[in-house]
């Protein structure tokens, strides 16, 4: 074993010193699918930032078009008009209305995206492979030393399928780490979770989180979810969605699930259940017309 | 631990569905010598079933042909050509499937041919094909290709046209190339459409390759020797002369061949596809 001090002591820090890096400007982003002025408004004149090294959660009905933002800042979809900036480089905007795909803009998606086809070391191996960052051996063990420190020991050599959605959920964050991502993109990931499974999945995110510092763009319709984990809270309109309300929650972190039953995090609750509910209503009138 | 292995290794999940294989076989098998010995057991014969030799007959007639050399030449030369038309249609057909599915223009252009040229049944390319190929040969183990060829590039085009676009996206992301992506996505995720696509050619290929021999006369080696051409042309060379119970005899041999060939394929099929889970 040859010694390098990088890859021995590896834990799910990206780096040694915590990162400041990863903020988002959202700036002003229209979204129009289909041919434009007969095509449908996804999202609106849209512009906030996600500050780095925080989690910013946001929350709006299914189908509002939040999906839509984070296709857009992930590279796989592109803008009509507006741009954004990834620590003050140029993601998307006029000139380049689609993103380029990369490892510094990992996304997580909703039903997981793990390949059925790799075991879930081959998996977590994948990226630094692929980008050539590392050898394999060097990947596999930083994949192992990874793993052990997310849980996930003892299934490295297991398929995808023959683990729990829960723990498969884990191993696509440790997946999406081993890029060394400036900012992770969580598009509803624990939407298909039991509530008591999603519970632990919060625990394990926030513990991931507060190990990597890596700066997190959590997507959800679950208010209550986005309150929990985020630093900041956009909530968002229906479609075409643009930020309606945006909230820094100042319930410390580290927090766990006592914060649930805390006074501040009940008045966060009170102050934005109305907000959420009203474009709740507005979705579902949305989506009786269309049908 | 060993004999549910061998169980499994049979297609059989557990115990009780052994049993229950065997159960049924013996059952079809009772009615089947009961039905064709019906004219002598109850003095009037059953429609159909009293055609047929009783498998008694045809158990003692495969006794004796298994110790002939020329059934064993007979069904070499079927599985010779089942095997060459399918490995050619493997060969051709996963490639071009995959092009098929990968490209748009390569599939705008080939697909209205392949799917005008698909209905088409094998056997009625036969004519075409001894006049096409020199040799009967060739344009036996050109029918068998066929056969197994459509269903193999129907199966891969439609395995890799299903991948979820997210595999694409989340490999994307993580620094893949164009050729990575084919590599290391498309191939894996359309494997187990390759060896589905694979399993229903070869059984096709046996029916194509009997008819195509019976049709053609067992091609050059049965011009030659008589029962040598294949096993298609030794059951139509044993109704020719009459023997009734050698036909069914054949006809079971290529149940056995078939079975035995979807077995094998299913079998690395399942060892190429490990992350299938089994059920």
């Amino acid at each position: 074993m040859s010694v390098r001090p990088a890859a021995t002591h590896i834990n799910l820090a990206v780096s040694a010193q915590p990162t400041r890096k990863g903020s988002v400007r959202i700036t002003d982003v229209v979204k129009v699918y289909g041919a434009a002025g007969a095509g449908v408004l996804a999202v609106d004149h849209c512009t906030f930032d996600v500050p780095p090294g925080e989690i910013t959660v946001v929350v709006g009905p299914s189908g509002c078009g939040k999906t839509t933002l984070l296709n857009a800042i992930a590279g796989f979809h592109s803008i009509s008009s507006g741009s954004i900036h990834l620590d003050d480089e140029l993601l998307c905007g006029p000139q380049k209305l689609k993103a380029r795909p990369g490892p510094d803009r990992i996304v997580v998606f909703q039903n997981g995206a793990l390949f059925p086809w790799k075991t879930n070391i081959e998996n977590v191996t994948f990226g630094p492979i692929m980008q050539g960052l590392l050898s394999r051996a060097e990947a596999y063990e930083k994949a192992r030393d990874m793993m052990a420190d997310a849980g996930l020991r003892g299934i490295e050599h297991n398929y995808p399928g023959e683990i729990s959605s829960g723990v498969r959920r884990r191993v696509e964050i440790v997946r999406a780490l081993m890029n060394g991502p400036k900012i992770l993109l969580l598009d509803e990931p624990y939407r298909a979770l039991d509530s008591l499974t999603k519970s632990v999945m919060h625990e394990a995110l926030l513990e991931i989180f507060y190990k990597s510092r890596v700066t997190i763009f959590f997507i959800t319709h679950d208010l209550e979810e986005a309150i929990f984990l985020g630093h900041r809270v956009v909530i968002m309109t229906t479609r075409p969605c643009r930020p309606k309300k945006i909230l820094d929650i100042d319930i410390p972190h580290p927090r766990d699930y006592s914060v649930l039953t805390a006074k501040r995090f009940r008045e966060f609750m009170d102050e934005t259940a109305a907000a959420v509910h009203e474009e709740a209503i507005k979705a579902f009138a949305a989506g009786e017309k269309e049908r | 631990m060993a004999k549910s292995f061998a169980l499994k290794a049979l297609g059989f999940v557990s115990g009780d569905d052994f049993w229950r294989g065997i159960a049924s076989i013996a059952v079809f098998l009772i009615f089947w010598e009961v039905g064709s010995r019906s004219q002598a057991l109850f003095g009037f014969a059953f429609p159909w079933v009293s055609q047929i030799p009783p498998p008694s007959s045809v158990l003692q007639e495969l006794i004796v042909l298994i110790q002939d050399p020329s059934f064993w030449m007979s069904a070499l030369l079927s599985t010779l050509r089942v095997f060459e038309g399918f490995l050619a249609a493997m060969v051709i057909g996963i490639p071009l499937g995959l092009a098929m599915a990968v490209s748009r223009t390569f599939y705008g252009i080939t697909f209205p041919v392949f799917e005008v040229l698909r209905p088409i049944p094998p056997l009625a390319w036969v004519p075409a094909s001894i006049i096409f190929w020199p040799t009967q040969e060739l344009s036996i183990a050109f029918v068998t290709f066929l056969g197994a060829f459509f269903t193999i590039v129907i199966n891969v085009i439609g395995g890799a046209q299903a991948i979820d676009v997210r595999y694409f996206q989340a490999a994307r992301s993580m620094g893949s190339s164009t050729w990575d992506i084919f590599r290391r996505i498309i191939l894996p995720a359309t494997l187990p459409s390759i060896v589905v696509g694979a399993t229903v050619g070869v059984g096709i290929t046996w029916a194509v390759v009997v008819a195509a021999e019976m049709i053609s006369g067992g091609g050059s080696a049965g011009s030659v020797g008589g029962s040598g051409g294949g096993l298609g042309f030794f059951i139509w060379n044993s109704y020719v002369g009459g023997s009734y119970t050698q036909i069914v005899a054949g006809m079971i041999s290529i149940g056995i061949a078939g079975y035995v060939s979807s077995a094998v394929l299913r079998k690395i099929g399942k060892w190429l596809t490990p992350w299938l889970l089994e059920n």
